[in-house]
């Protein structure tokens, strides 16, 4: 599978992109040393992986903080709390410009247990010192922060990990071969500081994240089934 | 003192042991003036029953401003009869006295014959007439004073011509001025008098000599009175859930900033911060000469330090935050989701202020997976499917094709009856998952032919991750 990623404004992580066998898996992810902020590229916003990878990632039982702007709020929906079993405070903005202030609020009070902010598109708001000042906060008070960007593209940024989420077709489900099973990720690290880039594929269990063994590039036999008939 | 007591001669003021003398099995008690005064305090605020105006006179009478009010009750009479069961009811031989002016009311409250009087402004005079001085609540050395000059009642006052009293009385404090007393009592003089109020919020006043439009003057202000606030509220032990504070401006009208916190606060300079940064949204005109801050609503705090130096009490950070969020953005947009009793999947959450306490945990009625996000508005999709009633085979989404390669479904979720129109349709749910892998919410609203609208219409409600 060729890369076809460009990456804007990170000569380094450029230099730095291993191709071939060691960039795919292979390895546990990387986790950062202590909280920081991680920028996650979730798609053109038509599903909502990148939120399900950010709510695997929170590891903290605390109260979560969770920002959206009012574009990724109609078009990728509100969080529904029958499906997120955990304690969160939801809050609204305008614009990204608000929602990054709230962001940075939330990242100034060490009793959340993570700050979630979705941001649509790339508005002017969301630049190299909003991020970084997000980063330093994350930093600062040890309080994990993930944005989540929709139909966003990846622009020079203060994150420390970058990472550009995919759906891919899902498990067999245990009892129906016909349903959905547990849903899997492709997971793109395309710029870290402090870890190697790379490529993994995880299924995103109840409350775990298993990593799947490279190569798992056709597709399932049972994907193909309905599609046939149809 | 009973009526039975007054009947064996006995008088106020007199020495216990004279009273004794005279009525050895008297029954006696001893005065608790502070518990009357706070009982005193409770039945005027229960008299609101009857109006909204009430206020207290110790230390043995209530004021009620019945104007407009008598209707409620069935007429005046109507009223006061009710009065004096209720009073009787808690144990109080209560006499009652309707009259146009306070002090007439006083006097026949005080000093007449009867137990329940009611005066017009037609008799009030014919009433008060044979009533002693005493009635216009003169102190005793002036009703003294005027007995002696042979003016025993209210009538012969009345009848002397107002010029020589004013002269004669001239020097006289307000209170113990008999024409002003007697002009009070026929209603040719306004008195004043402050209605009860039950729990008066703290405030803090501050009147400017010059009117201010400068921000960073304004802001010294506020700073200044948030710690005055604060000392007050702390007096109280009390601690502040809402704040507003009135800028008045020196050529007329009112700006308002207000802010509410999820916990009692009493930090001043949490309360700055909530304020401070919308001062710069007020319109000052000309500038503002006098700025009020009231705690409109507070809460019991206790006294508590949590640290040796001097810091924030734990827990006190996330409620700060929600304090500092609402104030900015607005109370609608911070919210919390809680659980609502429906098995409508919009109507099962119920957003409520994260303000307020928080709601019980949500947890998931169903058993089935259900979605991470839901939209606010069901999107309509159209649909390729091989029977109306069977399930999908590929939809169109915001104008792109979805070919659907698993599925799961339906799940039936039928129309809640009891709040829901009866032409609203049953829901078929299916959890869908496209060829790239992302799955979706989808429903069918209705089935072919059950005589409520015509082909079924699908839905697309939420996304899986």
């Amino acid at each position: 599978m060729p890369r076809s990623h460009i990456i804007a404004g990170s000569e380094a992580s450029l230099a730095a992109i291993p191709h071939g066998e060691e960039y795919r898996g292979g390895r546990p992810l990387p986790t950062p040393a202590k909280p920081t902020l991680s920028e996650i590229f979730s798609g053109n916003g038509r599903d909502a992986c990148g939120v399900g990878f950010a709510l695997s990632q929170a590891r903290s039982d605390a109260p979560l903080l969770w920002v959206q702007d009012r574009m990724s709020l109609l078009e990728t929906g509100r969080p529904f709390a029958a499906a997120i079993n955990r304690d969160f405070i939801h809050v609204e903005t305008r614009d990204a410009r608000a929602a990054l202030w709230a962001m940075e609020e939330g990242l100034r009070c060490p009793e959340l247990g993570a700050v979630v902010g979705e941001i649509w598109g790339n508005p002017a708001a969301l630049d190299f010192t909003a991020t970084r000042r997000l980063a330093v906060a994350a930093e600062a008070h040890g309080v994990q922060a993930f944005l989540i960007l929709f139909a966003c593209l990846p622009n020079l940024s203060g994150a420390r990990m970058r990472w550009r989420v995919e759906s891919r077709p899902s498990l067999a489900h245990p009892y129906d071969d016909r349903a959905p099973g547990a849903p899997v990720w492709s997971l793109d690290l395309f710029r870290a500081r402090g870890a190697p880039p790379g490529l993994w594929e995880a299924a995103g269990e109840a409350d775990r994240l298993d990593l799947l063994p490279a190569l798992r590039d056709q597709k399932l036999p049972s994907a193909e089934a309905p599609r046939r008939t149809a | 003192m009973t009526p039975g007591a007054r009947k064996s001669a006995l008088r106020c003021a007199q020495r216990l042991t004279d009273a004794r003398a005279i009525c050895p099995d008297l029954t006696v008690a001893p005065l608790d003036a502070e518990h009357d005064a706070r009982q005193l305090r409770e039945l005027a605020l229960w008299s609101r029953r009857w109006c909204p105006w009430t206020a207290l006179d110790p230390p043995d009478a209530l004021l009620l401003d019945v104007t407009g009010a008598a209707h409620l009750s069935g007429g005046e009479a109507a009223m006061l009869d009710d009065m004096a069961r209720r009073f009787s009811g808690l144990g109080h031989a209560a006499r009652i006295a309707l009259a146009p002016t306070l002090g007439a009311a006083w006097a026949l409250s005080h000093h007449g014959r009867q137990r329940i009087v009611i005066a017009h402004s037609g008799n009030v005079a014919a009433m008060l007439a044979p009533l002693g001085v005493a009635s216009l609540r003169l102190d005793p050395d002036m009703v003294l004073l005027l007995e002696r000059l042979g003016l025993k009642t209210v009538g012969a006052l009345a009848a002397v011509p107002r010029l020589p009293l004013a002269r004669r009385f001239a020097r006289e404090a307000v209170d113990s001025n008999p024409l002003t007393r007697l002009d009070q009592a026929m209603g040719r003089l306004e008195e004043p008098v402050a209605a009860l109020v039950a729990d008066p919020p703290p405030r803090i006043v501050r009147r400017l000599t010059e009117p201010v439009a400068h921000l960073p003057i304004l802001t010294a202000l506020i700073v200044e009175m948030a710690e005055a606030l604060c000392c007050a509220l702390e007096l109280g032990q009390r601690g502040a859930r809402a704040i507003r504070v009135d800028h008045f401006r020196v050529d007329g009208g009112t700006q308002t900033v207000a802010a509410e916190t999820a916990q009692a606060t009493r930090d001043p300079k949490h309360i700055v911060r909530l304020i401070a940064e919308r001062l710069a949204g007020l319109d000052a005109g000309f500038g503002f000469d006098a700025v009020v801050m009231t705690a409109v609503r507070h809460e019991n705090m206790a006294i508590a330090q949590s640290h040796l130096i001097d810091g924030a009490a734990e827990g006190a950070g996330l409620s700060r935050l929600i304090d500092r969020l609402s104030a900015k953005l607005g109370h609608r947009s911070v919210r919390r989701p809680a659980a609502a009793q429906s098995y409508i999947p919009e109507r099962s959450i119920a957003w409520q202020s994260a303000l307020s306490p928080s709601p019980a945990k949500t947890s998931s009625t169903s058993r089935q997976q259900r979605p991470i996000r839901l939209l606010d508005r069901p999107e309509e999709i159209s649909v390729l499917y091989a029977t109306p009633a069977g399930a999908p085979r590929r939809f169109i989404w915001r104008k792109l094709p979805h070919i659907i390669a698993k599925l799961e479904g339906p799940e039936r979720i039928a129309p809640e009856w009891w709040r829901e129109r009866s032409t609203a349709r049953l829901r078929d749910y299916y959890r869908v998952e496209d060829e790239a892998g992302r799955r979706y919410w989808l429903y069918r609203e209705g089935i072919d032919g059950d005589g409520r609208g015509g082909l079924p219409r699908w839905y697309l409600h939420g996304l899986f991750a």
